[in-house]
């Protein structure tokens, strides 16, 4: 059975700004990121959704201390966005003072999205995309 | 299926950096595991060993194959389990099936870390490597993070104003500093003020570096046994009557129940169904405190307290030794240590050794009969309880 959506297609795809999914076509539930099967039903007949990109902030905390290689980006912001088609996803959050980032000025907000990569290091087996949210 | 019992324990000193060998910390704690035992290397047919980082923090890959050739055990299946900090919880859970089956009747279970000789930054990097590598690392998600978020979503989902939760979050860090302290293997025995965890180093926000356990060395040794042959051994034999364990996507996966684990929640029901008990039977519970707020959410899965409403307990004294259910005596993973891999194990040995009643006095939950481990990996992928009864 062939794996619908691989890390590699939405990789690429998030490089050019497209979030994408998938769209279960037994019970119309939508996954991202990408799975073998629906994460409501469990079907494997799945079909590749261009999402929007645009949702709600559920949560997030600023970074202060990095992971090793990683130390010229702190402080950074991430967030767990609920996309407006219904999963949840994790990403960054820019364009906001990370001093200035608490429960009231970012959860709950709508956001737009963009992307930023992780080059990857000497474990990561390549690079890696992520959503870049903005506030709205 | 026949009953287990955990027969005899032993566990070396939980500690910052420090020279032994993954293999030897191993060894030190399986001689005292066999001699508590009155039992030989030869007498053990199998070993189970959680060990998740050996690769990285010491170059030393199947550590288990070496343990027991160098403890006298060679030539014996020896397995490894890997399930981020819940491993030697997974290890145990997994040999209590293979002597409740009927296939062995005495084993060796436990595990071994050097996560404090690794250092922060590649600590940092490899405790990463539990969240998913493709849709949570490129974030830059670390395990602060994680909990982080589960805290500001615990504050929005139950409306515990921030400021409430932060104080009752470092009595949770409080306690566990005050019991450890009278633990002579914690790895971190200091008196620490609620003053002292407000003021600390802001991590990942809002937790704080007192909210947030060390990385730690060391090892955790348990022999279990058949009901037969544990009774011969011993007069205080101390049965493993129920485990459970559960599995987990990625947090966001998670997206229906946090900050609630849902994990932990399918592997305590299963492990209260076989031990036919509730909540208001467990007389003392390790639980996975690797973060202050990941007590507050467990002791509420758990069922010990309302959803929201675990932090009052804290607070009133309820959560310790003298209350409805004394959290983490030992001191937890934040003063007694977390050695990733061996962490499970000492949780469980410390179980044993408060029914058995032989713990440090200042720390001894008097009468416990009932004891409880919660042990979580990752942002939740791996969830093992386990319910421990004197057998006496």
């Amino acid at each position: 059975m062939e794996y619908k959506l691989t890390f590699q297609q939405y990789n690429q795809a998030l490089k050019e700004n497209k979030l994408l999914g998938l769209k279960c076509q037994e019970c119309g539930a939508v996954t991202a990121p990408p799975k073998m099967v629906c994460r409501k039903c469990t079907s494997p007949n799945l079909e590749i959704l261009e999402l929007t990109g645009q949702g709600e902030v559920k949560t997030f905390t600023t970074v202060n201390v990095a992971p090793e290689g990683r130390e010229e980006e702190v402080p950074y912001i991430i967030v767990l966005v609920g996309l407006d088609e219904g999963p949840w996803i994790m990403g960054n959050l820019e364009n906001i003072d990370p001093a200035e980032a608490s429960i009231e000025t970012v959860i709950g907000k709508r956001v737009k999205m963009t992307h930023k990569v992780f080059t990857g290091d000497r474990y990561s087996a390549g690079d890696g995309a992520r959503p870049l949210f903005s506030l709205a | 299926m026949r009953k287990v019992a955990v027969v005899g324990v032993g566990e070396t000193k939980f500690s910052g950096p420090q020279s032994k060998t993954g293999v030897e910390l191993f060894a030190e704690a399986a001689m005292d595991a066999l001699n508590g035992s009155n039992l030989k290397p030869r007498d053990i047919q199998a070993l189970f060993v959680g060990n998740v980082l050996g690769d990285f923090s010491e170059a030393q890959g199947m550590v288990q194959a070496f343990a027991a050739d160098n403890i006298g055990c060679t030539g014996i299946p020896a397995s490894r389990f890997e399930g981020a900090c819940a491993s030697s919880s997974m290890a145990t859970r997994d040999a209590f099936v293979w002597v409740a089956s009927g296939f062995y009747d005495i084993v060796l279970v436990g595990g071994v870390e050097r996560a404090a000789t690794m250092g922060t930054p590649l600590a940092t990097r490899t405790f990463s490597m539990f969240s998913d590598s493709r849709y949570e690392y490129p974030s830059g998600i670390t395990f602060p993070a994680i909990f982080a978020m589960l805290a500001n979503l615990y504050v929005t989902t139950y409306n515990v104003p921030l400021e409430r939760l932060k104080e009752q979050m470092a009595k949770v860090s409080v306690q566990s500093y005050q019991r450890g302290f009278f633990n002579k293997k914690a790895h971190l025995r200091k008196q620490v003020s609620m003053e002292d965890v407000l003021k600390s180093y802001m991590v990942s926000t809002p937790i704080q570096l007192h909210d947030s356990c060390p990385f730690s060395d060391g090892a955790a040794v348990l022999v279990l046994a058949s009901e037969e042959v544990a009774r011969k051994l011993t007069d205080k034999p101390v049965f493993i009557t129920g485990v459970g364990q559960s599995s987990s996507g990625p947090l966001s996966s998670q997206q229906d129940y946090l900050p609630r684990i849902r994990a932990r929640e399918l592997a305590a029901k299963q492990s209260y169904a076989m031990s036919g008990l509730k909540p208001e039977d467990i007389d003392c519970c390790e639980l996975h405190d690797c973060f202050s707020i990941a007590s507050l959410i467990a002791a509420e899965s758990l069922g010990f307290w309302e959803y929201g409403k675990s932090g009052d307990a804290w607070m009133n004294g309820e959560a310790d030794i003298g209350g409805k259910v004394a959290i983490n005596p030992s001191g937890g993973l934040k003063s007694k240590g977390h050695p990733v891999g061996a962490t499970g194990a000492g949780q469980v040995c410390e179980i044993v050794k408060q029914l058995r009643g032989i713990v440090e006095k200042e720390r001894q939950v008097e009468g416990a009969r009932i004891g409880m481990t919660d042990t979580l990996g990752g942002d939740g992928g791996t969830l093992v309880n386990i319910i421990l009864e004197r057998g006496w």
